[in-house]
């Protein structure tokens, strides 16, 4: 698959990879005040990783993101379903919104945002990767 | 009241935990099994605590009642919710006797949790958009369960179920708007305040025709409900067996829940329709069975038929014959499901399901025969098992509120779920089978069957308790105050 693709392909998804990844987490901490959130961003990193795939084959794409994307959408309704059981830890009703500092936006609600961002990473390379198996 | 969201939660952690655990089939089975254990448990609490202090009330998130989400468990979602439980337990049991492979390694049992949480929520939401989510959590788990194996025939099933459940949610949401902009809300404790003190206009009963025809579909109701007998024959058993003991039943309770809350009483329309539906499902889906050749196709038009049994007590709106629809409701989740996880043994045996392959199982497998028999003969109403109890209280009912029409198709239908049960047995258990089957059976396959025979047997020995408990629902269900200001005034908190 690496001989069939261009060199300008290539050279621009090497350098467009880190700034997708980089927009992706910042959509998804921007998201707390403004447009933008778990979704988009998760969105934006799937579509790194697609790009990656389409320069450099599926093998490596599947090596860039280190773990299996079954994994990251296990982890992240992990990580949503935790934050909505802390507040019940604290004897609040459940999904209740928890701030360590309201004002740097860190909290439950961030948490929910990051499993949010994991599983639809999972998802998306879900699809993408068996489609290009196919 | 935290505990609301366990039955909600717990499936869902679940199904996280099967993603993040190695795939080897039978730590999978063993994690799967064991959310399937604490799901129950956690709907039993649930249950104890809603018999002990009435309604409970969740306000998720802190938000008060009409501007949030609301969890609200009255009795009815409580005994759903067990009942959900219960056939995730049977359905997880019946893993161990063996997937196929390819499903397995595809999320199998992570998809299962996911409807089990689809199917809960379901039942515990109190909030319309909210439920509409939930819908859709179901459709979707349920969608890929039903196409995950690939062959020609599941696709070609899986095409028509979900072209026809896309309609029906399209329809409930294009309600919902509707109903959102006509009176601002979306709670259905804040709505049954707003809509039935309102005078009747085309409005509300074009509200109820749509919320009729959208449930109806996902309930599978006349005339309606060709998708069902499509489809439901072509997923391996454990996964016909979820979708037949659960999935057309939320379209009932939802019909219950709305009908009873949001037009209590009027259009006067909806009701002559509703019951003159039921009437139409009863026969059809039971002459419909005995033109069938196939086990799970005569489950299949029996399993329509039945849910005509389960909409005539909203239709009638009165206590007994609602009580009489719920007892059935209960009734028929374990039976129907329970058949279906039988179909399973005549796919291991014969690799097929038509009634003509079939048969030797009496005198060759008692012990398989014994245990079939309490799920075809209480489906069929053969005293004393839960079916005639069930049916005895619908009839009673429905003579009771005058309906002489209704209680007359019921008696007659019931005749005929007799025969078409009686065949079904004779065919499938009783005759000696065209070849003789070498085949081994697993002993396993047969825990998740016994399991739910014996709830079948419990439900006909504690029929009296039980009955009562219908009452109380049925009680609860028509006095919607108690609801109304269990959601909005914090009602009695525990």
């Amino acid at each position: 698959m690496t001989t069939t693709t261009s060199l300008i392909l290539r050279t621009g998804a090497r350098v467009l990879m880190p700034l997708l990844l980089l927009f992706g987490v910042f959509l998804l901490l921007r998201g707390h005040n403004a447009p933008g959130g778990g979704f988009a961003g998760g969105l934006v990193v799937a579509a790194a990783y697609i790009l990656h795939f389409f320069a450099f084959g599926l093998d490596a794409a599947r090596r860039a993101l280190l773990t299996r994307p079954e994994r990251l959408i296990g982890s992240g309704l992990l990580l949503a379903v935790g934050s909505g059981i802390l507040p019940v830890l604290f004897g609040r009703p459940f999904l209740t919104s928890l701030w360590f500092d309201p004002a740097s936006g860190i909290g439950t609600p961030m948490l929910f945002d990051l499993g949010v961002f994991l599983v639809v990473i999972g998802v998306v390379l879900i699809m993408a990767f068996t489609l290009a198996e196919e | 009241m935290n505990a609301l969201v366990l039955p909600i939660a717990l499936p869902l952690f679940t199904a996280a935990v099967l993603l993040l655990a190695p795939s080897r089939p039978l730590l999978q089975r063993w994690i799967s099994f064991a959310g399937a254990c604490v799901l129950a448990i956690a709907a039993v609490l649930v249950f104890v605590r809603v018999e002990r202090d009435g309604i409970l009330v969740l306000q998720l998130g802190g938000w008060p009642a009409p501007f949030g989400i609301t969890l609200v468990a009255d009795v009815l979602s409580a005994m759903l919710v067990v009942a959900t439980a219960v056939v995730g337990l049977a359905v997880t049991l019946s893993s161990f006797s063996g997937v196929d492979p390819r499903r397995e390694g595809f999320g199998y049992h992570g998809l299962i949790h996911v409807l089990l949480m689809g199917v809960s929520g379901a039942f515990l939401t109190g909030d319309l958009f909210n439920l509409y989510v939930w819908f859709e959590v179901m459709l979707v788990a349920s969608f890929v369960l039903m196409a995950l194996h690939r062959t020609r025939a599941q696709l070609e099933a899986a095409f028509k179920y979900v072209a026809l459940n896309l309609i029906a949610s399209s329809l409930f949401l294009t309600t919902l708007g509707l109903l959102y902009g006509g009176t601002g809300a979306l709670n259905m404790a804040e709505l049954a305040t707003i809509l039935p003190a309102r005078e009747n206009t085309a409005y509300e009963t074009i509200l109820a025709m749509l919320f009729l025809t959208a449930f109806g579909i996902k309930a599978a109701m006349f005339p309606l409900f060709f998708w069902l007998p499509a489809s439901y024959h072509t997923p391996p058993a454990a996964v016909g067996a979820i979708f037949a003991g659960l999935l057309t039943k939320v379209g009932v309770y939802s019909m219950i829940r709305v009908f009873t809350l949001l037009f209590p009483g009027d259009p006067a329309m909806l009701y002559t329709l509703l019951l003159a539906q039921a009437g139409c499902t009863m026969i059809v889906g039971l002459v419909g069975a005995l033109a069938q050749q196939d086990f799970r196709r005569i489950l299949s038009f029996n399993l329509v038929g039945h849910l005509g049994y389960t909409t005539v007590g909203v239709a009638l709106g009165t206590s007994a014959a609602m009580a009489g629809s719920i007892f059935y409701i209960l009734h028929h989740i374990a039976a129907i499901t329970n058949l279906y996880l039988i179909s399973g043994i005549f796919l291991r045996l014969r690799h097929t399901t038509s009634l003509p392959e079939l048969g030797s199982i009496f005198r060759e497998r008692p012990l398989v025969a014994i245990l079939a028999a309490i799920p075809v003969f209480s489906l069929a109403g053969v005293p004393p098992l839960s079916g005639f109890i069930g049916k005895l209280a619908l009839v009673r009912g429905a003579f009771g509120a005058g309906a002489w029409w209704t209680g007359g198709i019921i008696l007659a239908v019931s005749l005929l779920t007799l025969l078409s049960m009686a065949r079904l047995w004779s065919e499938s258990f009783w005759k000696t089978a065209p070849h003789e089957d070498k085949s081994r059976l697993p002993g396993v396959i047969l825990l998740p069957i016994a399991f739910l025979s014996a709830i079948t047997v419990a439900m006909t020995v504690a029929a009296g308790p039980l009955y009562q408990l219908a009452m109380k629902t049925s009680d609860q269900l028509l006095n919607p105050a108690l609801y109304i200001d269990a959601v909005l005034k914090g009602g009695p908190q525990p």
